[in-house]
């Protein structure tokens, strides 16, 4: 075989497959944390008395099972995937992708030791304490080394614009990350970070916001711009429109964190600008969103029959809505409204249950078949009862947190008229939002159902197949290959 | 050339840079190359099918 061809390389398959299997174990262990905690705010004793599951440790514990294990295994398996298909050559180091898969996990399986434990930076979404911060910074820098090598050694002229995205993520969160976690540390378990007052507020957001904008933005649209295509069997919309969206977004991202400290010991001046900044990202924003939903045009009526795609379409729904909710937020009369309340959580959540876990679910479906040899899932009702299960659970959960939010919003802003007391009691604005809290609770079982029955179905599919053996001819390529 | 007149610089030649981006990805001379980069993620399973076709063929010549 290799006489007749040798110019044959086999993809590396099988870090997409490990990356693929715990995406769907962290979605379910982070989302059934998530309905916990939901659980916890109506029901206090589901601590059981135990300071290691109190809702101060166990919330933190979701943020970095859904972010960084279910979404960012999501990430690493999609562009591994990703990088090797469009650049038609297998990974750069076989043993480095290798190390990227265990040592990612490492990391989580250290955060689900220590956050209970305590142990916290109190950095939001960077809780992780120093030691674990390094192991994060070596993985990530392996992780940059294996796909940009791979881009290095593409057999294509063209690098294709999903793998864009991912760079641009890779290279911005690993700056990020190595910014956010400058601590100095008294001992091996806890650390100080080296900025001090608003400027390590600043530092905190400038990271917090950015995690979002480009590991689950930039990160996520990587994967729209090959899976959409992919599983609509249709080129995208407007390559030149995803050249200007990917510019745009990489450009205007960095100064949203501001929007974060409005009304705090933040310069005026920088809240106003993290303001106007955050505004103009919804032309971006629906620029992609439009890119990817047009793509289907002339071919809408696979939305009947295709579930996987409709997860996929659905996805870029909910990313406009929540990226015309952002900006709208980010206005500071809004935002002195919404501000710590609920409307906060169900923004994030519209973005994170509806874009983020909508894509990457479509995509795992796209992708577990196609890694196990099959030609589809065992059961495609089963993904179409999925379908239904989140969507369902995502908008009882982002509506129901709405109308808290806003009640909670005006509850802590009302003034009695005659001596300008407040009217209400903080704890009574927690009692108001006790029916909403528990409307949330029963959309998270309703996503935590949908996973288990991807789980199921997953299962079956990879039982029924064996783990696919994939090559490409470079040869005839290059020869076809445009020299400029 | 102090800071302040540096990030002024700056910002301007980024939004310059920027328009020029549009100006490039619009331009006529690009659209070919940008609408084969398009369908380039459907050219593998082209590909895959003919080789497919080829595997059996081969397998069938290795069972006589």
């Amino acid at each position: 075989m290799s006489q007749t061809n040798p110019q044959q390389i086999e993809y590396n398959l099988k870090v997409v497959r490990q990356f693929t299997i715990m995406t769907v174990i962290w979605g379910i262990i982070g989302m059934a944390l998530g309905v916990w905690i939901a659980a916890q705010l109506i029901w206090p004793e589901l601590n059981f008395d135990t300071p290691w599951l109190t809702y101060s440790r166990l919330r933190p514990l979701h943020t970095n099972a859904v972010i960084f294990a279910f979404g960012t295994s999501a990430l690493m398996g999609t562009s591994f995937y990703i990088v090797q298909k469009t650049c038609r050559t297998s990974l750069f180091s076989d043993k480095l992708a290798a190390f990227v898969f265990w040592s990612w996990q490492t990391v989580i399986v250290l955060a689900v030791i220590t956050l209970p434990l305590g142990l916290t930076s109190s950095k939001e979404y960077g809780e992780l304490e120093w030691p674990i911060d390094i192991l994060i910074a070596l993985s990530w820098i392996a992780y940059i080394i294996v796909f940009f090598g791979t881009l290095v050694k593409r057999n294509t002229s063209h690098i294709y614009v999903a793998n864009w995205f991912y760079g641009g993520f890779i290279i911005t969160v690993a700056v990020l990350h190595i910014v956010n976690s400058m601590a100095m540390p008294v001992s091996f378990v806890k650390s100080y970070s080296i900025y001090a007052g608003a400027v390590d507020a600043m530092i905190q957001w400038w990271y917090g916001h950015n995690a979002v904008g480009f590991l689950l933005t930039a990160g996520f649209l990587g994967m729209m711009y090959y899976f959409v295509p992919k599983q609509a069997e249709r080129p995208v919309y407007s390559y030149r429109l995803s050249v200007v969206h990917f510019w745009a977004l990489i450009s205007l991202y960095i100064w949203a964190g501001p929007h974060h400290l409005h009304y705090t010991a933040l310069p005026d001046w920088t809240q106003s600008l993290g303001m106007v900044m955050s505004v103009i990202l919804f032309v971006p924003s629906w620029g992609g969103m439009i890119n990817g939903i047009m793509t289907l045009s002339g071919a809408w009526h696979k939305l009947k029959t295709d579930p996987i795609l409709r997860f996929l379409i659905v996805s870029l729904s909910f990313y406009g809505m929540s990226t015309f909710e952002g900006p709208m937020m980010s206005i500071k009369s809004v935002n002195a409204l919404s501000h710590y309340t609920d409307w906060t959580i169900g923004h994030v959540h519209s973005g994170a249950l509806g874009w983020v876990a909508m894509i990457t679910i479509g995509s795992m479906y796209y992708l577990i078949p196609r890694l196990w040899g099959q030609t589809q899932m065992h059961s495609v009702r089963a993904i179409n009862a999925h379908f239904w299960l989140h969507t369902i659970g995502t908008v009882l959960y982002i509506v129901a947190l709405w109308i808290s939010g806003v009640m909670q919003g005006l509850m802590w802003r009302a003034v009695n008229a005659e001596d300008g007391t407040l009217t209400y009691s903080f704890v009574e604005s927690v009692e108001a939002s006790y029916p909403f809290w528990f409307i949330r609770f029963v959309g998270g079982l309703f996503i935590v159902a949908g996973m288990l029955l991807m789980a199921w179905n997953g299962y079956r599919t990879i039982k029924a197949g064996k783990p696919t053996s994939e090559t490409i001819d470079v040869a005839p390529r290059e020869a076809a290959t445009p020299s400029a | 050339m102090d800071y302040i007149t540096w990030r002024s610089f700056y910002t301007v030649l980024v939004f310059v840079l920027f328009i020029g981006i549009v100006f490039w990805a619009y331009s006529k001379g690009r659209k070919k190359h940008f609408d084969e980069a398009a369908k380039s993620i459907f050219e593998e399973d082209e590909l895959k099918r003919t080789k497919q076709d080829d595997n059996t063929k081969q397998e069938s010549k290795n069972n006589e």
